[in-house]
């Protein structure tokens, strides 16, 4: 979420847990841009039981976009369990991250049949086109670039899905030409 | 009255059904039609999506591969003019697709029929009246139909399922549960995420029976993430089943009472093993664990547990309804019923497919899928995924049951059947499925995770003409090893790829080996791309290549330097004239 330092203004993104401001070290006056959005309100849905772990896990991933350092801790502190455990089933799901992600997220799908139709090729060229390799974002923070086991729309392979939305039958160019559209804010 | 129903499944979604579902809701009401819009789930034929159906007092029209710009004239056409808009036909009441003809839906019953949200169209189609049946029987009587029926796991194992809730019954516990894996990782398998999408309530109605005759008072559902479209359906389902009273507190006053709840997988393939997913729904990480105990007499959270596939759930409502026999009868005699296939890959018709067991490997791919795309010839097709083996033309007389696929060194497996041609490299299929396995190995046994990467580095190699005849016999040996001592599923038959490869495609292996060659033209370090005499010298490729490879003057021929090319192939793909080859 944006935090705000009203000692200084600066503004910058973080979990809004324990934050201090990084210019000027004041921790007494931050405000949250929407107060609403913190892990208090996360939390307070669930028993403190191991068996909310991963839903816990998951709707804090939803609000923050990836899991931070600060935010794991809160999460082993109310089920009393401790860090490390967290950690370990954390890092266990591939859909689980540790790292500010891209606005935009693209899943080139690797499944089989997009394998057999060239889904190689279409991650090359999205990777030449933004010049990052898989797993990486964008320097300018646009697109993170990710592979998938499988979207399910073998039918229209190869495919890759950018936010929520698939784009099927695709090749280097119309891959290419469909990230323009988004770097554009076409899409 | 009219009803136009579009196919509003993921396959469809990607194919760009909510445009024209948004445009057809538009214009029908700018035109004032009192025709109603649906929302269906998978029609079953995603080679043809985005599909619409217009059903009427004359039938059923199927139109698809539609575009925006179609809408308009289907809806004068069709709906004003009362003719069909024969630029996008597929099928009409008239004649019969020969897609289907084959094809005999039992888990798809409703599959593209209904509205996957709403209750009382699944009720309209006779559902839940299975439910009020077995309530009035005895579960011991349940039980008996189920085994009966011939019934066997659709997850890939085929265990007989009458059996397995035979166990679970007979377990002694205060509290029960049972579970359904939704948890569908196979690569190119889209099966389980159908029925979830486009008949939730048959996997519910299947639950509840299932409960209500193992004596559980609990349910689960442990959905893949990725499925978004089928968790939210789900959840929609479960509360509109509560408030018709077919879950909760004493259903449809019967005294038996049961919950569902849906809980989302975060990406691990090996939670699709039913002691890791038991695992991850109690929070841990996802491995499994030694059996016995069987969930039967352990499970979830320590307690008698009945674990059963999507599929497998989604027919127990038809057996109960139209009976053991009938169900039997469609199979073969070691097991009954269908199977659904997710049939992808070089295919001209790909889709959903659900045909009896005991079915021809040929007849699915050659009477329903249409045979191989752009005139190019057979060579393998994959089923079972990562756990499964490809199995070459000779074998297209194979029958689908869990026997003659063992034999021939596939798998049932969940449903994947990827068609390949000669344009795939048979040791790059193999590398691609040991890549997605050593990747999902959990880590537990030592053997899957040393044993896989071991072997996936001797393909490696493999594919860059590098190995002897020892190594082969290297590679077995730790294939042997692999499956004899990992705990679970994943590694027990993580190198069916491999060793299904080298059965029946041992001669590419060897051009890999003895000619340095890849026959299919795929493996990287084996090809080289040049150009040829024909190049008109227009620079597109110079433009393309994304190492700076090409080099040459305008309208001259231009050479590809082999020192810097990385054999991407894309100059061969943008050259207008076809003058880039590959030896």
């Amino acid at each position: 979420m944006k935090l705000r330092c009203e000692c200084c203004g600066h503004e910058w993104n973080g979990a809004g847990i324990n934050e201090y401001c990084p210019e000027c070290g004041v921790e007494d006056k931050i405000t949250k841009e929407d107060p609403e959005r913190d892990l208090e309100s996360v939390l307070r849905r669930y028993d403190p039981e191991t068996s909310s772990l991963i839903p816990i896990l998951q709707d804090a991933q939803e609000r923050f976009g990836y899991l931070p350092r600060d935010v794991i801790k809160e999460i082993a502190d109310f089920l009393h369990l401790p860090v490390s455990k967290v950690y370990g089933v954390a890092t266990f799901y591939a859909q689980f991250r540790f790292e500010p992600l891209g606005d935009h997220m693209i899943r080139i799908c690797h499944g089989t049949a997009c394998h057999v139709k060239g889904a190689d090729k279409i991650g090359e060229a999205v990777e030449n086109k933004l010049d990052v390799k898989t797993g990486e974002t964008t320097e300018d923070g646009t697109f993170t670039l990710e592979r998938v086991a499988c979207l399910g729309c073998c039918s229209l392979a190869p495919v890759m899905m950018i936010d929520d939305t698939a784009h099927g039958n695709l090749t280097r160019e119309k891959a290419k030409d469909i990230i323009d559209k988004y770097r554009e804010g076409d899409a | 009255m009219t009803t136009v129903k579009v196919g509003y499944a993921s396959c469809g979604i990607a194919a760009g059904a909510k445009e024209i579902y948004e445009l057809l809701e538009e214009n029908l009401d700018k035109k004032g039609l009192d025709i109603r819009l649906e929302k269906v789930g998978c029609i079953g034929m995603c080679h043809n999506e985005p599909i619409v159906e217009i059903e009427d007092e004359e039938g059923t029209h199927t139109y698809g591969n539609l575009d925006v710009e179609d809408v308009d004239g289907l809806i004068e056409d069709h709906l004003v003019q009362k003719v069909p808009y024969e630029e996008k036909l597929i099928t009409s009441p008239s004649e019969e697709y020969d897609y289907f003809a084959k094809q005999q839906k039992v888990v798809l019953r409703n599959s593209g029929k209904i509205d996957p949200e709403s209750i009382d169209e699944y009720i309209e189609r006779k559902g839940y009246e299975a439910l009020k049946k077995a309530l009035s029987m005895d579960p011991d009587e349940i039980i008996e139909t189920i085994k009966e029926s011939n019934l066997r796991g659709r997850g890939g194992a085929g265990f007989p399922t009458g059996l397995k809730w035979q166990f679970a019954k007979g377990a002694e516990s205060e509290e029960k549960y049972v579970i359904c894996n939704a948890d569908e990782g196979d690569p190119g398998a889209f099966m389980d995420r159908s029925v979830l999408e486009g008949d939730p309530h048959a996997v519910l109605e299947g639950m509840i029976i299932g409960a209500y005759a193992t004596g559980a008072s609990k349910g689960y559902i442990y959905c893949r993430a990725e499925y978004p479209i089928a968790v939210k359906r789900l959840n929609i389902g479960i509360k509109e089943a509560r408030e018709e009273g077919f879950l909760g507190e004493d259903i449809l006053d019967s005294g038996f009472s049961f919950d569902i709840i849906v809980k989302e997988g975060a990406g691990a393939f090996v939670c699709g093993e039913e002691t890791a997913l038991m695992h991850s729904i109690e929070g841990e990480r996802g491995m499994p664990r030694p059996r016995p105990p069987f969930p039967a007499q352990k499970g979830l959270f320590g307690k008698p547990t009945n674990i059963n596939n999507v599929e497998t759930w989604a027919n127990v409502p038809w057996i109960l309804r139209n009976g053991a026999d009938k169900f039997a009868s469609m199979g073969t005699e070691e097991s009954g019923g269908t199977k659904v296939f997710a049939l992808a890959g070089k295919i001209k018709r790909g889709g959903l497919v659900e045909v009896p067991i005991g079915t021809t490997l040929k007849e699915v791919i050659f009477d329903i899928g249409g045979g191989i795309a752009n005139e190019k010839e057979f060579k393998a097709v994959q089923l079972g995924g990562p756990s499964g083996g490809c199995l070459p033309s000779k074998h297209l007389d194979t029958p689908v049951d869990y026997e003659t696929l063992t034999e021939a060194g596939a798998i049932m497996g969940s449903g994947g059947m990827i068609v390949m041609d000669e344009d795939d490299c048979m040791v790059n299929v193999a590398h691609y499925f040991l890549d997605f396995t050593q990747e999902e190995s959990c880590g537990k046994c030592t053997f899957c995770r040393v044993g896989t990467k071991r072997l996936l580095e001797m393909l490696s190699e493999f594919s860059k003409g590098r190995g002897t005849e020892e190594d082969i016999e290297k590679l077995k040996n730790m294939a042997d090893k692999i499956k004899k001592y990992s705990l679970c599923g994943l590694g027990q038959t993580a190198p069916n790829p491999v060793l299904t490869t080298l059965r029946y495609f041992q001669d590419e292996y060897e051009a890999h080996l003895q000619e340095q060659t890849c026959p299919a033209e795929v493996c990287r370090e084996l090809i080289t791309f040049t150009i040829s005499e024909g190049c008109i010298g227009c620079g597109t490729c110079i433009k393309e290549c994304p190492a700076d490879a090409i080099i040459g003057e305008a309208k001259e021929v231009h050479i590809i330097d082999q020192e810097i090319c990385i054999k991407c192939g894309a100059c061969q793909e943008v050259c207008p004239v076809d003058a880039v080859e590959v030896e």
